[in-house]
């Protein structure tokens, strides 16, 4: 069996990454967090505008957000750091790490005499827990270890012929080897519901997928009322798409053409393996949250436009459709699928794919990583703030 | 040559035009000319691999994607003008 080299967790999930990450519970802790950031290099804060403010179920989401990023298995130690009076539960998220088994610490702002004092304990504590990650050896691991997340941004015409199809063959290729693979951006399956319920691996399931569909529909046009078709596809006509369903088509290919396994929330961690749908928005920052919260070690990231963005503790793999893009955005591309549009298969492309998730998995670093994309956390919210 | 279309799933009756392909142009998705467009294509649009008959099926990626409104040729272009799309 394929393996790959590793860091094992207590909790039996295993890191392609050995993070030290300061998480905030509140938007009003990312002063805090940053400051130790910057004061020990190596270490990932996870600064974030969410936390308080919101109601019941904006608050489930983030507080699952939170935690599940907590014990990602790319995540070495967690130091949360939090104000005092916040609804979203600093000390639920310590306690996630503790049962992850992850070296894990909470300070909170107000209990510590402020922001200097929460700052200086932060560093001690930072510095203590990057040299334990880094006493940490990579070990050899199976494949039905990693989970993969899927997103595509800034698609254009080709996304859907080369990038995407490209990725299917990868998806297929892991869900055989007995990882988990995450296809998510319900916006995007709009058109599709009756290709991916006949996929799904019994009615319930089936019946899970026709639901989330069906919300998102309803949720576009209530948000963009009569525009929401014309919001969906003008620019996808032009680019030779002749209905939403084929657009959608072009962008669950990248989950390819095995048995849909489960459907999950944002941020929820499929229990079970092979392919799973995330119910999600179609925004890639938001997105990529999920998708980590959600467990992912590793993402594949196609884009037609040329979107640079990664994720602070997930190699994120940057896949471009068109050689034009790819070589006017190099040091931000990982792959050229655009490779097939003069000529190269899409098995070829596949296994180019294959190849580069074996790598980055056992270590090498993507392009985003390189470019340190790491930006703040966008985190998908139902609701807005009051 | 190099090709200039391509085929996405093996079920499909449409390729993909890579680059604009004009009227009476050969089609490649491979080394071999298929056959000849009767009405350009521009880059990313949709020529069909085979005649279909009105209301017969058109398949991209594998899954129907809309039926024929009118008899069509090979090496026609397809999309919203003589395509009929249901259920959206």
């Amino acid at each position: 069996m394929e393996t790959f080299m590793g860091y094992g967790r207590a909790d039996g999930s295993v890191g392609v990454r050995n993070h030290v990450v300061i998480i905030p519970s509140v938007s009003c802790a990312n002063g805090v967090a940053a400051a130790i950031a910057r004061a020990v290099p190596g270490v990932k804060p996870l600064l974030h505008a969410m936390g308080c403010g919101r109601g019941g179920d904006d608050m489930t989401l983030h507080s699952r957000t939170f935690q599940n990023l907590c014990k990602n298995p790319n995540v070495g130690a967690v130091l949360v750091v939090g104000l005092g009076c916040e609804i979203v539960n600093a000390e639920g998220m310590a306690l996630v790490a503790a049962l992850a088994g992850r070296p894990h610490a909470r300070l909170m702002i107000q209990e510590e005499g402020g922001s200097r004092k929460t700052t200086a304990k932060g560093i001690e504590i930072a510095k203590e827990f990057l040299a334990q990650v880094r006493a940490v050896e990579r070990e050899a691991f199976p494949l039905d270890k990693i989970t993969l997340g899927l997103e595509c941004g800034g698609s254009d015409a080709f996304s859907g012929v080369t990038a995407n199809p490209a990725v299917g063959k990868a998806s297929d290729w892991l869900v055989e080897s007995g990882g988990k693979v995450i296809l998510t951006e319900t916006t995007e399956m709009i058109g599709t519901s009756h290709i991916l319920e006949r996929r799904a691996a019994n009615s319930e399931i089936a019946g899970r997928i026709k639901a989330v569909i069906e919300s998102v529909e309803a949720k576009t046009h209530q948000v963009l009322g009569p525009m929401a078709k014309m919001a969906i596809s003008p620019g996808n006509m032009d680019g030779g798409m002749s209905s939403i369903r084929e657009k959608s088509l072009g962008c669950i290919i990248k989950g390819g053409t095995t048995r849909i396994n489960q459907v999950v929330e944002y941020a929820e961690i499929p229990s079970q393996q092979g392919l799973s749908i995330m119910h999600g928005p179609g925004y890639d920052t938001e997105s990529l949250t999920g998708l980590a919260a959600a467990g992912s070690q590793v993402m594949l990231f196609t884009t037609g436009r040329g979107n640079p963005i990664g994720f602070p503790i997930v190699p994120v793999i940057k896949i471009a459709s068109t050689s034009k893009m790819y070589h006017a955005l190099e040091d931000d591309m990982d792959l050229n699928a655009g490779a097939i549009l003069e000529g190269k298969s899409l098995d070829q492309m596949g296994d180019e794919i294959r190849q580069l998730i074996l790598e980055v998995i056992n270590g090498e670093q993507t392009r985003a990583e390189i470019n340190e994309q790491d930006g703040i956390l966008c985190v998908y919210s139902q609701n807005t703030s009051f | 040559m190099k090709p200039n279309a391509i085929i996405v799933h093996p079920a499909d009756n449409v390729a993909i035009a890579l680059e604009d392909i004009g009227q009476g142009e050969d089609v490649r998705t491979g080394e071999e000319v298929l056959f000849r467009t009767i009405s350009s294509i521009a880059y990313s649009h949709k020529v069909l691999l085979e005649d279909v008959a009105t209301g017969q099926d058109v398949i991209k990626y594998g899954e129907i994607i809309g039926q024929a409104a009118e008899d069509l040729k090979q090496g026609e272009w397809v999309h919203t003008h003589n395509l009929t799309i249901k259920g959206e």
